[in-house]
């Protein structure tokens, strides 16, 4: 049926694109599948709280207060998705700017991953927003407030994001069959990627650049005029870590999609990305290291906090920064997805320490995500999840474009 | 405002040019130098602990009159219901009432915060927040110092509580509704200069009375409210680690960076695409 379809509407050449899309839309292959079980009922809850949230508001569902005015939402979905969502701009800069060629088989999936991170995640950043109906205020110039780095981040959201779609929408001119739609969008891809890493220079160290005004508030240990080089940097080996966890589970899930040559490939990219990570990783530890001893903050060391950060610096940075060496060495795949997930967890501590653990750590009460903050941010990462299935299944992301297209290069 | 004939063309040169561009980016900024803003000057050896600054603050701004009492040692704090409280402090030299509110600074980190210039720094020193403008993110929490502005959660239209300084009064000419009802004569209000010479020939003339020092002259670059106390600020709930320099200075650096990683990052990539596209094509040319 979908062969039929795609056939179709290659050979009209978009003359039944409506038809088609029709068709797509329908779920396809088997609806109980683990995934979809735990999932579905997770975003149904979660879409229930964020009704009660707009009505009651967002007191009703988390355990934010007037001295923790950012919680799970931001310092998890938005501040750590979004240096997840980093790989793309390192993987579009390795490709297209230093045309390392071996990558290029895992850009599409990375763009895709970025681009719908930073759709949910930024918009995750909705539900948070006390007045969302305002949200268009910084955008349309009624009221500009160019002095906010905030003002920075979120224009740069919404023209990364385009940036992105651009880079990905190659591969929806290839599924849509759209030859002549598909041959203008990618003349527009050198010049996205420009922008786009532009882009992500920026915002990844402004996310970083926000907590510089709350110098008094973040512990010393994790607050310094660097942050915003330390998120840039970090960003680096967190977005590749994601691209080899994300696409160690995509080699498994989506088995049948992907080529037997880039089948093949796969080992040999894992050990590049472990190189570079442990490169960027050796270099952010570094960094981390001489603004520790340029702050001289020996004494708070040997302080509860000071373990934690201990515990983040060499239980989450050093470690999988050697482990990541050593298994690029041996070339020890299985050790080299041990390293990316424990590079994730100590980029999910970091954002955390900054932006939430360590924000008032002093103060009497501590804020803890309610069990309601963490279902709606489920709900925001299944939805995800499900949309890059959808799209996987239908657009050539792992699986090569169609015949037509190598025919008109 | 003190304007000579000069600064007044400037600055109406500069409102005209401003108009005509629009209000939005690269509009040259009027010349701020001599504004001079307004402010409230609060004594806390005349303060008599009676709240009548507290229960007239609730009923201009239609918040619900404060009914918790008033205990010695017990801290309360502003929140989302109440701009303004007054504190019964222990300290060395015995109970000290001291009022907290926003502290109206002259170079505001909440408004440097604001991406939608909702909370804003009027030209007579309030800093006001405008809830047409608004999105609730939040963000002006996260950066004022004093933990100022409070955010109502349980509701589905929240707002940003804190002291406007009763900048509606002060437009019509009328001076705070606090300072007005104050029976002690604990709260002045005037400009920033009068209050700070003000303060000065208060602890010149009483120096047994007072700490040597203005609370607000410095902190966080100067703030519209100022404060004179009997005890060291430390001991009367203010965090006097708070740098006194102003806090949008500290992420001033990382904005004035921005232009320039935009002018020189996008060649420095086409740059470096021109070399390897031509590094290929020569190898490719030698393959074949």
């Amino acid at each position: 049926m979908n062969k039929q379809a795609q056939t179709l509407a290659k050979d009209n050449d978009g003359g039944s694109i409506f038809k088609f899309i029709l068709s797509e839309l329908r779920p396809k292959g088997r609806i109980l599948t683990p995934f979809n079980i735990i999932a579905i009922p997770i975003i149904l809850l979660g879409i229930v709280l964020i009704v009660i949230r707009f009505i009651n508001g967002i007191g009703s569902i988390t355990n934010l207060s007037q001295d923790t005015p950012w919680g799970l939402w931001i310092g998890f979905d938005v501040v750590t998705g979004v240096a997840f969502a980093g790989g793309a701009y390192v993987l579009t800069f390795m490709v297209y700017i230093l045309k390392m060629e071996k990558y290029r088989s895992i850009v599409r999936v990375t763009v895709l991953n970025g681009f719908l991170a930073y759709l949910f995640y930024a918009g995750a950043l909705l539900l948070d927003l006390g007045r969302p109906w305002n949200v268009i205020n910084p955008i349309i110039g009624n009221s500009f407030g160019t002095s906010s780095v905030l003002f920075l981040v979120a224009w740069h959201f919404l023209l990364y994001m385009i940036a992105e779609l651009i880079e990905f929408s190659p591969a929806i001119a290839e599924w849509l069959g759209t030859r002549r739609a598909r041959k203008i969008l990618s003349g527009l891809t050198m010049g996205a990627v420009i922008f786009g890493i532009t882009l992500s220079t920026l915002h990844q160290s402004g996310l970083g650049a926000l907590f510089l005004m709350a110098k008094d508030k973040i512990h010393p240990l994790w607050y310094s005029e660097f942050i915003p080089i330390m998120f840039l940097v970090s960003s680096i080996f967190a977005g590749l870590s994601m691209v080899i966890f994300e696409g160690s589970i995509s080699h498994k899930v989506f088995f049948d999609q992907i080529s037997e040559k880039n089948h093949k490939a796969q080992s040999g990219i894992l050990q590049g990305l472990a190189k570079i990570c442990a490169g960027a990783m050796f270099a952010y530890f570094f960094l981390q290291l001489l603004v520790f001893i340029h702050s001289k903050n020996w004494d708070l060391i040997n302080t509860p906090m000071g373990y934690w950060f201990l515990f983040e610096m060499i239980g989450f940075v050093l470690v999988p920064m050697l482990l990541y060496l050593y298994s690029y060495r041996t070339r020890n795949i299985l050790l080299i997805r041990l390293a990316a997930i424990l590079t994730m967890v100590g980029i999910i501590l970091n954002r955390l320490n900054v932006s939430v653990i360590g924000f008032k750590w002093d103060a009497p009460v501590h804020y803890y995500p309610s069990w309601m903050e963490i279902v709606v941010t489920l709900t925001v990462i299944f939805t995800e999840i499900l949309i890059f299935r959808w799209i996987i299944n239908r657009m050539p992301v792992l699986r090569d474009s169609p015949a037509w297209v190598e025919e008109e290069h | 405002m003190n304007f000579d004939r000069r600064n007044f063309f400037k600055t109406v040169c500069v409102a005209g040019a401003t108009l005509a561009v629009g209000n939005s980016f690269g509009a040259a900024k009027p010349d701020e130098s001599n504004i001079e803003f307004q402010g409230v000057l609060y004594d806390s050896t005349r303060c008599l602990g009676c709240r009548a600054c507290e229960r007239v603050c609730a009923k201009n701004h239609e918040l619900p009159e404060p009914k918790d009492e008033l205990k010695a040692g017990v801290i309360r704090k502003t929140s989302e219901k109440q701009r303004s409280v007054i504190n019964n402090y222990v300290t060395s030299k015995g109970e000290v009432y001291v009022k907290k509110q926003c502290m109206h600074c002259n170079e505001p980190a909440c408004a440097a915060a604001c991406l939608t210039q909702a909370m804003y720094k009027t030209k007579e020193g309030p800093v006001v927040w405008r809830g047409n403008k608004c999105m609730g993110c939040r963000f002006c929490m996260v950066s004022c110092p004093f933990d100022v502005p409070k955010f109502e959660y349980h509701s589905a239209n929240p707002k940003i509580e804190k002291c406007d300084m009763c900048y509606d009064r002060i437009k019509a000419g009328k001076i705070p509704a606090c300072a007005e009802a104050c029976p002690g004569d604990a709260l002045t209000f005037g400009t920033r200069r009068e209050l700070i010479a003000e303060a000065r020939k208060r602890i010149f003339e009483n120096p047994k009375d007072y700490v040597n020092q203005i609370w607000g002259e410095q902190v966080a670059g100067g703030t519209g409210w100022l404060y004179l106390s009997s005890t060291p600020f430390n001991e009367v709930g203010f965090n006097t680690k708070l740098q006194n320099s102003s806090y949008p200075e500290l992420s001033k650096g990382f904005l004035y960076a921005v232009p320039s990683v935009f002018v020189l990052l996008p060649p420095l990539l086409l740059g470096i695409h021109e070399a390897t596209k031509n590094r290929n094509q020569a190898n490719d040319e030698e393959n074949e």
